[in-house]
């Protein structure tokens, strides 16, 4: 975005490398831009509240939110006057000053990561040669706040919740970093839009598919990813059948809506995040990123809308998944959630990332096998969808179970 | 002399805890009585260090509503509708004990068409029962999708039995020597269609959350209860059948005209665990809920053309005083039975209920100990204890 407002500085007529207003012009764009972020992450996690409603509803053949608005897209706003307007209570033995700060910690380490989250080839707030590293910071942060909340509650299944959140967002930090050192790693580069240009547009161009290592690094880097988000089947800090509601149990009103637009703000955070490390993000078919770049006028804004719903589609992709398995799998057990972490993720990723640095090896001497290698992959890739998909439509016929997308809307 | 009254000695650590007071460093956890996975008003007083438990206490009676006095001050019809209430999920069963009980106490015999009616009526309740059952105990597990899937074929067994006595929940279906009205016109054909498209929602329900694995981890091997134990701690129904002890009233005490039909008994096979765990628990019930369908099927077949639905009952009930009269039923939840002294006027002198939740309570406390608390949720839900049952 820097390039963004120099150029807009030279438009006026002055250098931005003498102009003495230069400094406060990056303050004001710099307000403005995280005003809108701070906007496209809350409402996206409103938005996400009612997607993952309606799509719950369907899985649970029921009819979910359907009266605010066309097919209740607008319910998400109306929970929100209605959080706005309720009463903030806070527990007479609660420690005032944390109970109240805890949700604006969460609220700082989750809006943080929309800096160097990528939206299209040009979108990005700022293109930090540390991005990847920039992210797995911030996010930390919301582990204090869940701490925070948790322990200023001053209730028992508060602090369970609260306890039982920092072990997990701890743990599963360390296979997340790890499996986002593949990428790191075989794009040479830390920076976000750095790693998406060394991807393709295609599958087979993609990081997921680079080896075995990297597809096995996806799924750590994703099973991480729900683990570090608190979703199913690892939404232990939160279990509503064994800890009430865990750590925000005490919260009412806008602070206790703070916390669930985190959590479904997150969703957007690590699918993009995903897409942006594994999926090649928003390379545009028969658009390679040097043409992207040297593209001007109508052509480029075509090109700007046509990469930033490619990566949008894929975001959202993911976040289905995300809200799929929630609304199919049981929760898992503390223990089983630490084992699964150390015991199996921990030294998986640690394997993955050896296995990458050989594999870049073995291609450098002889780049066929790469090429074969992600054709292979995404081959298989596309069998497992054929095959799912046929599973899916045998059940349905055993069952007698019909589609039915369109009635109770 | 007489010697003194021996006073039962209660351990030191058991008084503490059932006092409140937390020993040593572990933390004292009061789950309940309004937590959202005790099914019910029950008070689990959980002594823990972290997530592991040292032991749980069921703290029972939030829930005690004096059912067994009302009967007494009742008439025999009268009590009937009270029935209902002792075990709200299951109600079909507190009648058909009341009413067998009864009807021994007048030595009478029930139409042969009521006993089917009451059959059908009753294993419809039992699914009903049962898919309560197993869709809490997956939202118990995390996994909320089943347990709509469970309420949405509720519901058709809710229409069903709406059709045949007019309440959903609190049936008040059975009468002393009968049953309040015969089956509907076109009711047969309802309940086969229902049967039919329910034996393919059992095979779905299992492809989704019987066999998943996450939810076999969590219920595989935890807490296995032993046959020995089982039996020693009255466990009935499903919980003791879970564990291989092959005892069902409707097989072993055969009473109404079970015998007529052909069924089998599921017992704990221990098919992903041990014998006896959460998952035999839960998976009984679900082979249970088949079991049901065959005898449904059946009784549908065989159901007597005549229309004589009351046998011949006094219009007041008076039965000689001292007279006692004993029920056995199997309910959903197990072993239900009622105890009756009749009384020297139109009311009884005694009603004893005994019922499957509250014997389950017991268990819990040894179970309990070095478990974690999802698994005390787990527990609780395998054991399907309803709370009015427990206290009454």
């Amino acid at each position: 975005m820097q390039g963004f407002i120099d150029n807009l500085i030279r438009g006026w007529g002055y250098d931005p490398a003498s102009w003495p207003w230069t400094q406060f012009v990056y303050v004001a764009f710099m307000g403005l831009f995280s005003f809108i972020v701070i906007n496209f992450a809350a409402i996206s996690g409103g938005i996400f509240s009612w997607a993952e409603r309606r799509i719950a509803a369907r899985m649970q053949s029921r009819v979910g939110p359907n009266r605010v608005g066309p097919a209740g897209f607008l319910q998400w706003i109306a929970d929100a006057v209605k959080l706005l307007f309720k009463e903030d209570l806070i527990p007479a033995e609660a420690d005032n000053v944390l109970f109240r700060a805890a949700p604006y910690f969460m609220m700082v380490g989750f809006a943080c990561v929309f800096v160097a989250l990528p939206f299209s080839h040009r979108l990005i707030i700022a293109d930090m040669n540390i991005g990847i590293f920039y992210i797995l910071a911030v996010t930390a942060l919301i582990v204090v706040g869940i701490i925070m909340s948790g322990w200023s509650s001053n209730s028992k299944w508060s602090l369970f919740g609260a306890i039982r959140s920092a072990a997990q967002i701890i743990s599963y930090e360390i296979p997340a970093g790890m499996a986002l050192m593949i990428p790191v790693l075989l794009a040479g580069t830390m920076s976000t839009q750095g790693i998406i240009r060394a991807q393709g547009p295609w599958p087979w161009q993609w990081f997921i598919f680079d080896d075995p290592a990297a597809t096995a690094a996806f799924f750590i880097f994703f099973i991480s990813a729900l683990a570090e988000g608190n979703r199913t089947p690892f939404d232990l800090p939160e279990a509503e059948s064994e800890l009430v509601s865990g750590y925000n149990t005490e919260y009412s009103g806008m602070r206790f809506s703070y916390f669930f637009l985190v959590e479904w703000g997150n969703l957007w955070v690590m699918s993009a995040l995903a897409v942006t490390m594994f999926m090649g993000g928003w390379q545009v078919p028969f658009l390679p990123a040097e043409r992207l770049d040297a593209l001007t006028g109508w052509a480029a804004f075509f090109a700007e809308v046509a990469s930033v719903l490619i990566f949008a589609l894929k975001t959202l992709f993911f976040v289905f998944v995300v809200m799929w398995l929630r609304w199919t799998l049981p929760r898992i057990r503390v223990d089983q959630m630490m084992n699964m972490c150390w015991k199996y993720l921990v030294p998986a990723s640690f394997v993955s990332v050896l296995f990458v640095a050989g594999w870049m090896l073995v291609v450098r001497s002889a780049p066929a096998v790469g090429i074969a290698m992600r054709f292979l992959l995404a081959g298989a890739a596309t069998v497992a969808v054929v095959l799912f998909v046929q599973r899916v439509a045998h059940n349905l016929r055993d069952t007698g179970d019909k589609f039915d997308f369109t009635s109770n809307w | 002399m007489s010697k003194p009254l021996e006073v039962p000695t209660m351990d030191m650590e058991n008084k503490e805890v059932l006092r409140r007071i937390e020993i040593g460093g572990d933390m004292l956890l009061n789950m309940g009585p309004q937590h959202p996975s005790t099914h019910g008003v029950i008070n689990f007083l959980v002594q823990t260090d972290g997530e592991v438990m040292k032991r749980a206490i069921p703290e029972v009676g939030y829930l005690h509503r004096s059912l067994e006095k009302i009967g007494e001050r009742c008439t025999y019809n009268g009590y009937m509708p009270y029935t209902d209430r002792v075990d709200y999920i299951a109600a079909m069963f507190a009648n058909q004990g009341w009413a067998m009980a009864v009807e021994r106490l007048l030595g009478m015999q029930v139409p042969r068409r009521a006993e089917f009616c009451r059959v059908i009526a009753c294993e419809l309740n039992r699914i009903s029962s049962h898919l309560i059952s197993v869709g809490t105990m997956a939202m118990d597990i995390g996994a909320v999708t089943p347990f709509p899937y469970a309420l949405r074929e509720r519901e058709f067994i809710n229409d069903l039995l709406e059709e045949l006595c007019g309440a959903r929940l609190t049936y008040n279906y059975l009468r002393i020597g009968g049953v309040a009205f015969d089956l509907p016109s076109g009711y047969e054909d309802k309940v086969s269609a229902f049967l039919d498209h329910f034996e393919k929602i059992l095979d779905e329900f299992n492809r989704l959350i019987t066999y998943n694995e996450i939810f076999i981890k969590r219920l595989a091997h935890l807490a296995p209860i032993p046959a020995q134990m089982a039996i020693d701690y009255c466990l009935v129904g499903p919980n003791l059948r879970a564990s291989g002890v092959n005892f069902d009233v409707r097989k072993a005490l055969p009473y109404s005209v079970y015998p007529d039909f052909q069924f089998d008994v599921p017992l704990g096979k221990g098919e992903v665990g041990t014998v006896g765990d959460a998952w035999d628990r839960f998976w009984c019930r679900v082979e249970e809920m088949r079991q049901s369908c065959r005898i449904l099927r059946q009784a549908l077949a065989q159901l007597p053309q005549d229309t004589a639905i009351m046998g011949k009952v006094p219009r007041k009930i008076k039965i000689p005083e001292g007279t006692e009269a004993y029920s056995r039923i199997e309910s959903a939840r197990g072993d239900m039975q009622y105890y009756v002294v009749a009384g020297p006027g139109e009311n009884a002198h005694r009603v004893k209920i005994r019922t499957g939740s509250f014997t389950a309570m017991g268990i819990i406390d040894a179970l309990s100990r070095g478990l974690m608390i999802a698994d005390l949720v787990a527990l609780i839900a395998s054991l399907d204890v309803v709370a009015p049952e427990i206290d009454r």
